[in-house]
């Protein structure tokens, strides 16, 4: 497909040479691969508030992990030390074992990163197909008709094919959690992170919206954090899954393991999640 | 021992504040380099603070300058020297009025919208967005607002300036108590006019354009707490501006003088 007008899509990308007509990318921007996490004894204190507590955690290549748990029990502030929006007090994660603050100028990190937030974050001033093809035209990764071909794909990805025209402000609210994974999977990321992704949706929308993650899953090769307080869709989704409580990791396991754990703290929330409130055992 | 404790807390707050914005505009004007990819946003903030702001901007100065022309006229008329009138109103507006009223009025109208709006980014986690696409919240959104700030800014000065000048000699031409032909007047301030005074006015513009951009970008970044938070945001970052504004010029003119 020829690009439109050559001044007036300059104009609307910017100058840089990387918006010249080309159908080539970046060395650097490989195909998705699931990297390896450590977190170790991390700990993180708001003021007096100590939300994070000895954290310590492996997750696997490729692996999709959830952190489940009530909310303001630290599982957001966790995901955000994974993509360096917070820093901890004390602790480190490595991914494929290097420590994720000690980067060298001489040796970059050779792994991307990329999160899906609660609110979904688009920009409003932006297309979706802006939206999603941003990184790769700010960063210039690719040249411009190649951009548009990954817009499209990525789109498709999530089943928005053919809606790259339009406004974030007609989307609904599912509709925006797939574009900000599609945003997310433009950077053909080796580790994605979803913070809260079923919140504000009803239970359809956070159905398909399982069936998506669970389509990537099969297609991209990524590890994949999801921090959720929506037990059903972490179980459906995750190879394993933690609990956290009041800043601390109190059971990690498979679906079915976290299901028969005695953990009373564990037991506690599946109960409230899937037969009630506490007050109605008694 | 404890009003000192406040009064040093205070002034640690505002030293760290008037630091962070300075840290700010350094990093700011780091990135005007890469201009030339943002020419977009910079077009589309230099039509939102030019385009929305010519009218009010030009209605304000139109007055001013028939207020200045009517209160000045009529007291030099009582001595007989109201032929100086043309002067003391182009001398007034260009070096002092149309800068500041100018840009008070672009503080209000502008500086407020851009903390509100990068406030909102901030609270709606689209900042930490940027930042997780590898992209800087300080080259996406304050640059383009301090190139446009520092370009509009003295553009709508100059047509202020204009328009001021206009609105005093139709006063002045008018008004039968003061009654100095507008080619006289438009003659006494084309020789108090030089260069170096228009420059003066035009370099103020620039100065206040940079603290209201940066004002509204700093107050923005630094929004936490949601809708109200946004709404603080808003109000702190006018009454910034204004204040930084008046500090600036006084200094200025001190400077130039």
């Amino acid at each position: 497909m020829k690009p439109r007008g050559n001044f007036w899509s300059k104009l609307a990308h910017g100058f840089a040479p990387s918006i010249m007509e080309g159908d080539s990318c970046q060395i650097g921007y490989t195909e998705s691969r699931g990297v390896s996490i450590q977190i170790e004894n991390l700990n993180k204190s708001f003021g007096g508030n100590h939300v994070l507590r000895d954290v310590s955690l492996n997750i696997e290549p490729g692996e999709t992990f959830s952190i489940i748990g009530p909310s303001g029990t630290g599982k957001s502030v966790l995901l955000k030390h994974i993509v360096k929006l917070e820093k901890a007090d004390s602790g480190r994660i490595l991914i494929n074992g290097q420590d994720i603050n000690e980067e060298q100028q001489d040796e970059p990190h050779d792994f991307r990163y990329s999160m899906v937030f609660q609110s979904s974050a688009l920009f409003n001033s932006l297309t979706i197909g802006e939206n999603v093809g941003l990184w790769l035209r700010e960063k210039q990764i690719c040249g411009e008709i190649r951009i548009r071909r990954i817009i499209r794909e990525k789109l498709r990805l999530v089943g928005l094919d053919n809606k790259e025209d339009m406004r974030t402000e007609e989307l609904s609210g599912g509709m925006k959690k797939r574009v900000a994974i599609a945003r997310s999977l433009a950077m053909n990321p080796d580790l994605i992170l979803y913070d809260e992704p079923t919140a504000e949706l009803d239970p359809v929308t956070s159905d398909e919206l399982a069936r998506v993650i669970m389509e990537l899953k099969r297609e991209v090769n990524l590890t994949t954090i999801i921090v959720s307080h929506d037990l059903n869709f972490a179980l459906y989704l995750s190879d394993r899954v933690a609990m956290m409580h009041d800043g601390q990791l109190v059971a990690i396991g498979t679906p079915e393991e976290i299901k028969q754990s005695q953990n009373p703290l564990v037991r506690k929330f599946i109960y409230t999640t899937t037969k009630g409130i506490q007050g109605e055992r008694e | 021992m404890r009003v000192f404790n406040i009064i040093g807390g205070k002034l640690l707050n505002v030293a760290q504040g008037l630091g962070e914005m300075l840290a700010l505009l350094c990093e700011t004007v780091y990135y005007f380099k890469e201009a030339p990819r943002n020419l977009t946003s910079i077009f589309r903030q230099m039509s939102v603070i030019g385009i929305g702001t010519l009218p009010i901007a030009m209605l304000v100065a139109l007055f001013v300058g028939m207020v200045l022309s009517v209160q000045t006229g009529s007291e030099l008329a009582l001595y007989g020297t109201q032929e100086a009138i043309g002067a003391i109103v182009g001398m007034s507006m260009v070096k002092e009025l149309g800068p500041v009223m100018t840009s008070l009025l672009v503080a209000g109208r502008i500086g407020s919208a851009m903390a509100a709006e990068v406030g909102a980014m901030q609270v709606y986690e689209e900042i930490d967005a940027l930042k997780t696409l590898e992209i800087s919240p300080v080259r996406y959104l304050a640059m383009p607002r301090l190139i446009a700030c520092l370009l509009v800014v003295p553009a709508l000065v100059v047509f202020s300036i204009i328009v001021g000048v206009i609105g005093g000699g139709v006063v002045a031409d008018i008004n039968p108590r003061i009654d100095v032909p507008f080619t006289v007047y438009y003659d006494n301030m084309i020789r108090a006019l030089g260069y170096k005074e228009i420059l003066q006015g035009l370099l103020k513009a620039m100065v206040f354009g940079g603290i209201i951009a940066n004002v509204g970008c700093y107050i923005g970044f630094k929004t936490s707490g949601g809708a109200r938070g946004i709404g603080e945001s808003t109000t702190r970052s006018v009454v910034l501006s204004f204040l930084l504004i008046m500090v600036a010029n006084y200094l200025l003119t001190r400077i130039m003088l």
